[in-house]
């Protein structure tokens, strides 16, 4: 059997791919139905009070409206864990865009025409949405997202920033961004009598349906959530947002099948954003270039409707050697939309702000940056002085200096020029954590030789249904064309979400378990199988979720060369490269696309990518795609992706980290030195746009 | 008679008609402002009588069951609706569907009868691995299909040489793919793989 375990690492293409390029995907609004009726929100206009009243008298007289849904008449529901699905359960007014009112109706246009005939009135009360580093309200938290502790200490960092012989003392400042997935969040909601059905957009259909079980108080067997096909998440889908909530109290009410898309316009005051943040760094150093001091201070906000806290200072712990170390987050909440997570929360931002300050520092101290960064290269986790399980920054920037063509660069700022053009390349370091949760999953050998494998994975764009085919496969011995593989629904084997980079660890490490638990089965079986077929089950509880005595990672180098034109101010990207060591990569194929995928959002951080949150108004004003710039086409130009190969036996089975994410952890910070090198001016503040950058130049 | 822009040749248009006055006997006020229209989709007549509100997505959606065009934004943003209308590529969030009386629509579901071969582009896309999620990939697609026929057809953009006489085929450099293709976001960053993947079948 082991002759033919070659699956894992093969390019294989996309098992879902034909659907796609078709058209034939179902993504969750697309569920058609007779009795069908669709829903539209009304926002609040107001940034903190409360609804005094709500007039649907207008809009329950046009054709079409079915019911208008306030928090006088929506069903109760149980208290939620996550604060931000308590819609129209009170007339409170957290936040501007905070939903007031539901409309359904028999189309999507009567929904619309209905949700504007809703008459509103608030009593308002002053309100604050304005981050600053000196803020009074700010606190230190017990702990930033994903459990970090919110400060940690080792040796004196002060003293030994003010005694050092060379120092950086620097801040920046990343704008509050917006995951937009293509696909809006969406929910088509059923109720049969007290059975529960929806199709969600959603990022993990486990949690939606003991979510909607808790709130509405069902048995979690009689709700099925189905999310098949996901239209990419970024975090935004990560656990259920309030169009889950609403459309199945709509369905509640109505008695209809009800579809419920959000406007594109509502995702960035109710689906999550990365909140801006505010960063301090000290770096003192040795003139050999070795750290003695890094200090790396945070401060950003929340929303009054719960505590999310950036973990931005985070990678600091993990990536440099320094005697004397700390890292402080400080948040504020503020009358603004609750941030959630987005793509890299805490390492993007984070790394941004550090491998800035490291490529600030390498200027001070004449230093090659990419030599800096070896140079400080430690031994252990700096933070918890574990042992690394791999690390291999140092083979990513060489291997990466090396394709770039890194050698022989001229380190003079301003010193390339092609016409208007001022030409500059640069690098950063990448890094993120290893994680993994526990899965449940089952698979069946079919008395016709195929063998079927059920999992609640969710493919949010990642290929998903492709490496857990794979990794089947490897584990059963079997051909990959054998593996029948079924994902996305609730109905399955339960199985964690879609984020923190770790789906195909957890999902991959429950198949792997029960795949390898069926092909001993079937080793010791004689004759034909019976006609069920035989299966066999996992659970990686109190393995997958086991503490290590490993400081587990993720780790790359990014590379960048730009153009800044003179003219305009207006900054392109030419090449971004971007070399990885993440443990065994499952798939090649889709492996790259998931890089330069995450190196694409990064550069949208670095150059278009910017949120305002108004002061007077309390709402993001760029809150749709025509204001908040993504990256088109134009934008991106020669995006490589590679990486060196690792063998870490203390991760999971399949010997794999998680791929999703850290692409774009290091790229803004490579496009921002970059530019430095082109123009001589350090920007500090993303984006890099013409406004800020031409200025700056005519300035110089 | 009112016409729009630059779809008018089928021989099936006719007059706009229930100009928003009459009461269907079964519907009442809901059947206002309603006419019939006639579209060829993916070379299928089908006539309905729509709101006048309802845009071209909405109609492919909605009321005939192709869900390859997506909604996006709805407001022309994001290219994921694309679809050629009478041949030409189109932000079917952005039209109204009784505007479009007689016209000729083509989806993603209209390149590939079932069963059949796929289309080279959606060949390509496969073999390139030029999508993640899926959402935007009909809409690039078909807007691809459009930019290969406005090159033929002499169309210059923003990045063709300005020195070349106008109406010459436009030869598809990745740079002239790029830009064509810059109407249709994709957010998982497939955008280099889609290029790859027009130029294989535009070379």
């Amino acid at each position: 059997m082991s002759g033919i375990r070659t699956v894992v690492g093969a390019p294989a293409e996309r098992r879902e791919g034909r659907e796609k390029v078709t058209g034939a995907a179902r993504y969750a609004a697309e569920q058609p139905g007779t009795d069908r009726a669709f829903a539209w929100p009304v926002p609040a206009t107001v940034a903190r009070g409360r609804v005094t009243g709500v007039d649907a008298t207008a809009a329950l007289a046009l054709p079409g409206v079915l019911a208008v849904l306030t928090h006088d008449n929506a069903p109760r529901l149980a208290e939620p864990d996550d604060p931000t699905l308590a819609v129209l359960q009170n007339p409170e007014v957290p936040h501007r865009g905070w939903f007031v009112a539901l409309v359904v109706a028999e189309t999507p246009e009567d929904a619309r025409a209905g949700a504007a005939a809703v008459r509103v009135t608030y009593a308002t009360e002053p309100h604050d949405v304005t981050l600053t580093a000196a803020h009074p309200e700010a606190y230190v938290p017990e702990e930033a997202n994903a459990g970090y502790p919110a400060r940690t200490e080792r040796g004196d960092p002060d003293r030994a920033f003010d005694s050092a012989a060379v120092r950086v003392d620097t801040a920046y400042r990343v704008p509050p961004l917006h995951n937009h997935p293509m696909e809006p969040h969406a929910t088509t909601a059923r109720w049969d009598g007290d059975r529960l059905t929806v199709h969600n957009s959603g990022q993990g259909a486990t949690v939606v349906r003991d979510t909607l079980s808790a709130l509405f108080e069902v048995p979690a067997e009689r709700v099925t959530v189905v999310s098949e096909h996901v239209g990419g998440g970024f975090g935004s889908k990560g656990t259920p947002r309030p169009d889950v909530v609403l459309a199945t109290m709509a369905a509640r009410l109505t008695g209809r099948t009800v579809t419920l898309a959000l406007p594109r316009r509502h995702l960035p005051a109710v689906v999550g954003h990365r909140a801006p943040t505010l960063h301090r760094l000290r770096l003192a150093a040795e003139p050999d270039g070795r750290l003695t001091s890094v200090t790396h201070e945070v401060t950003t906000h929340t929303s009054r409707v719960k505590e999310f806290v950036e973990q931005a200072a985070t990678p600091a712990r993990v990536m440099y050697a320094a005697p004397h170390l700390r890292t402080l987050h400080r948040v504020v909440a503020l009358d603004v939309p609750s941030p959630s997570w987005m793509r890299a929360p805490g390492e993007a931002p984070g790394m941004y702000a550090l491998e800035s300050a490291m490529d600030e520092l390498a200027g001070e101290l004449g230093m090659d940056p990419v030599e800096l960064r070896i140079v400080n290269e430690p031994d252990t986790e700096p933070d918890s002085g574990k042992p690394f399980s791999s690390r291999h920054l140092v083979e990513c920037l060489r291997e990466g200096a090396y394709r770039f063509g890194w050698a022989g660069r001229d380190p003079l700022p301003r010193s390339g020029r092609e016409g208007p053009l001022l030409v500059g390349s640069g690098v950063a370091a990448a890094t993120y954590p290893v994680q993994a949760s526990p899965s449940t999953a089952d698979a069946r050998a079919l008395p016709d030789g195929l063998f079927l494998v059920r999992v609640n994975a969710t493919d949010i764009g990642t290929g998903a249904r492709t490496v857990l085919a794979q990794i089947a496969a490897d584990a059963l011995g079997a051909p990959l064309d054998r593996i029948r593989i079924e994902v996305g629904s609730s109905d399955l084997p339960s199985a964690p979400l879609a984020g923190g980079s770790s789906g195909t660890a957890s999902w991959g490490w429950s198949v792997h378990e029960a795949c390898t638990r069926l092909a001993e089965r079937l080793a010791g079986h004689s004759g034909p199988l019976p006609g069920e077929g035989m299966v066999a089950r996992a659970d990686t509880t109190g393995r997958a979720d086991a503490v290590s005595p490993w400081a587990r990672h993720a780790f790359g180098a990014h590379f960048a060369e730009v153009t800044v034109d003179t003219v305009t101010g207006e900054i392109r990207v030419r090449r971004l490269l971007g070399v990885y060591a993440a443990g065994r990569i499952l798939n090649p194929r889709t492996a790259r696309s998931q890089f330069v995928g995450g190196m694409t959002m990064g550069l949208g951080m670095a150059l278009t990518e910017g949120s305002t949150m108004d002061a007077a108004f309390g709402d993001f004003t760029e809150c749709d795609l025509a204001s908040y710039h993504v990256p088109a086409h134009a934008d991106v130009g020669a995006v490589e992706a590679h990486w060196v190969d690792e063998n870490d036996p203390h991760l999971n089975p399949m010997g794999s980290k998680g791929i999703g994410e850290i692409g774009i952890v290091g790229t803004a910070a490579a496009i921002g030195n970059a530019v430095h090198h082109a123009t001589g001016v350090r920007f500090r503040e993303l984006p890099l746009t013409p406004d800020r950058v031409l200025p700056a130049l005519l300035a110089r | 008679m009112w016409i729009r822009g630059p779809y008018g040749t089928s021989p099936l248009r006719k007059g706009i008609h229930d100009m928003g006055t009459d009461i269907h006997a079964d519907g009442g006020l809901s059947r206002r402002h309603h006419s019939e229209t006639t579209l060829q989709v993916n070379g299928k007549p089908h006539t309905l009588t729509l709101d006048h509100r309802r845009v071209l997505l909405d109609v492919l959606r909605e009321d005939l069951d192709l869900c390859g065009a997506k909604k996006g934004c709805d407001h022309g943003q994001c290219g994921a609706c694309t679809v050629l209308v009478d041949g030409r590529r189109v932000n079917s969030c952005l039209l109204l569907a009784v505007s479009l009386d007689g016209c000729e629509v083509t989806t993603v579901e209209g390149l590939t009868a079932d069963g059949e071969e796929l289309h080279p582009l959606q060949r390509a896309f496969l073999d390139r691995d030029a999508f993640q999620c899926g959402y935007c990939t009909p809409g690039q697609i078909c807007s691809a299909l459009g930019a290969i026929s406005e090159a033929a057809e002499g169309h210059p953009s923003h990045v063709t040489d300005p020195s070349v006489p106008s109406g010459r085929p436009v030869p598809l450099s990745r740079d002239e793919i790029r830009e064509r293709l810059s109407g249709n976001l994709c957010r998982c960053g497939a955008y280099p793989r889609i290029a790859e993947a027009v130029e294989d079948v535009v070379r």
